[in-house]
C-alpha cells in the first residue's frame, strides 16, 4: 500500500518536473535553430557551464522515474502483466534510461 | 382500447436484448412504440407479452433504487429514467447487462463484486461516539459537510462502475462508486477510521489507478462527480505518504 502511494507520488512529482524540463528543452532547441548554432557550438556551451549539465541531469532522473512507472500501468492494464518479475524488468529499464542519459551528459560536458 | 389504437402511428421498435450468460447472444424482439416510452417499459413489455423467461431487475421505476441499470445502445444507464426517444439509434435499440460484472442471466448481473469493493474501500461508517454521547453538531456550511453534500446522494446503481475503462482493464481497481463512498466517509467528522480508510484506498487497486477520464462523472445519473472524490483521495494519500502517516 505504501509502495503504491509512493509510486503515485513519484510519478506525479516527476511529471511536474518533466513539464518544466520539456518546456525549457523545447525553448532551447528553438533558440539553437533560430541562432544557427552548430553541434560544436552547443557542445562548447555545455563544456562551459555547470547549469546545463545539472539541468539535463534533473531531466534524465525525472525520465528514469516517470517512464517505467507509466509503462508499469500500461502493461498492467493493457497486457495484464504484473508482479515482481515485471517490476524487476521495469527497474532495469529505469537503470538503463538513467545510465544512458547520464552517460550522454557526461560525454557532452566532460 | 385496441393494441393498434394504443400503438397509434408509431409502429414497432426493433430491440436486441442480451440472452443467456457471458457466452450468450442478442435476440431480436419487436416492441410496440408508445409515447413517453422508457427503456424499462420496453423490457417489461418483452417479458410480459413475448417471452416470460426474460430475466431483468427493477424495483422503484422512478430513479430511486438504482436496480434497473443496464447497457443501452452501448452506454450504462438507468432504464427507468431513459426515454426510448432519447437513445434510439437508427430506429433500433440494443439492451445488454452492465459491463464489468458477472452476468447471472440475460440482463441481470451479480452486483456482489461491486459491493465487495465498497467493503474493501472501508465504506462502512466507523462511529466514534456511543449512544450516551450527545448528537454531533456538523455545521451545514462547513467545508467537510459541503464536500459530503456533493457525494452522499450515490445510490449504488453501478452505472459509473460499468462505464469506467480502468475497471475493465484492471479488475482489482476499487472503482468510482467505492472510492466516492470512501471520500464521503473521509469527510465525516464523526467517523474514526480515517487512516485505515486511506490505507484501504491506497492499495495497488486504489484511487491512484484512476486516469481522470471522467467517464464515471459523465455517466452518473445523479450528476455526482466520483472523479472529484477520487482526486480528493489522491491528494490525501499523497500527503499522508509524504508525512509518513500512511
Amino acid at each position: 500500500m505504501r509502495y503504491a502511494a509512493w509510486r503515485f507520488v513519484l510519478q506525479r512529482g516527476s511529471a511536474a518536473v518533466l513539464a518544466l524540463c520539456v518546456i525549457v528543452h523545447l525553448a532551447t532547441m528553438i533558440y539553437a535553430v533560430r541562432h544557427d548554432l552548430t553541434a560544436a557550438a552547443i557542445v562548447a556551451r555545455m563544456h562551459a557551464s555547470v547549469v546545463w549539465p545539472a539541468f539535463y541531469t534533473l531531466f534524465v532522473v525525472a525520465v528514469a522515474i516517470h517512464a517505467p512507472l507509466g509503462l508499469r500501468a500500461i502493461v498492467d492494464e493493457w497486457l495484464g502483466l504484473r508482479g515482481p518479475l515485471v517490476d524487476a524488468v521495469l527497474a532495469c529499464a529505469a537503470l538503463v534510461l538513467l545510465a544512458g542519459g547520464l552517460y550522454a551528459i557526461a560525454s557532452l560536458s566532460a | 382500447m385496441s393494441e393498434r389504437e394504443r400503438v397509434g402511428e408509431r409502429g414497432t421498435l426493433p430491440v436486441r436484448i442480451w440472452r443467456g450468460g457471458a457466452d450468450g447472444a442478442f435476440e431480436r424482439f419487436d416492441v410496440p412504440r408508445r409515447a413517453s416510452q422508457t427503456v424499462l417499459d420496453v423490457v417489461v413489455h418483452v417479458q410480459r407479452h413475448v417471452d416470460p423467461s426474460l430475466a431483468y431487475r427493477y424495483a422503484c421505476r422512478v430513479g430511486m433504487c438504482g436496480s434497473c441499470a443496464m447497457t443501452v445502445n452501448g452506454k450504462a444507464r438507468w432504464t427507468c429514467r431513459t426515454h426510448v426517444d432519447a437513445v434510439v439509434t437508427d430506429g433500433a435499440l440494443e439492451i445488454a447487462p452492465l459491463s464489468h460484472l458477472p452476468i447471472v442471466r440475460d440482463l441481470v448481473v451479480d452486483m456482489a463484486p461491486f459491493f465487495d469493493k465498497w467493503a474493501a474501500a472501508k465504506g462502512q461508517f466507523a462511529p466514534t461516539a456511543t449512544r450516551r454521547d450527545p448528537f454531533a453538531k456538523v455545521p451545514p456550511a462547513s467545508p467537510k459537510r459541503r464536500a459530503i453534500d456533493a457525494t452522499i446522494e450515490c445510490i449504488g446503481c453501478g452505472v459509473c462502475y460499468a462505464s469506467c475503462d480502468v475497471v475493465g482493464w484492471k479488475p482489482d481497481y476499487l472503482g468510482p462508486a467505492a472510492l466516492n463512498r470512501a471520500w464521503t466517509l473521509v469527510n465525516d467528522v464523526r467517523d474514526g477510521a480515517g487512516v485505515e480508510r486511506l490505507r484501504a484506498v491506497a492499495t495497488d487497486g486504489g484511487c491512484q489507478c484512476c486516469h481522470t477520464q471522467q467517464s464515471c462523472t459523465r455517466s452518473c445519473p445523479k450528476h455526482l462527480s466520483p472523479t472529484g472524490s477520487i482526486a480528493g483521495l489522491k491528494r490525501l494519500v499523497a500527503q499522508a505518504a509524504l508525512k509518513g502517516t500512511l
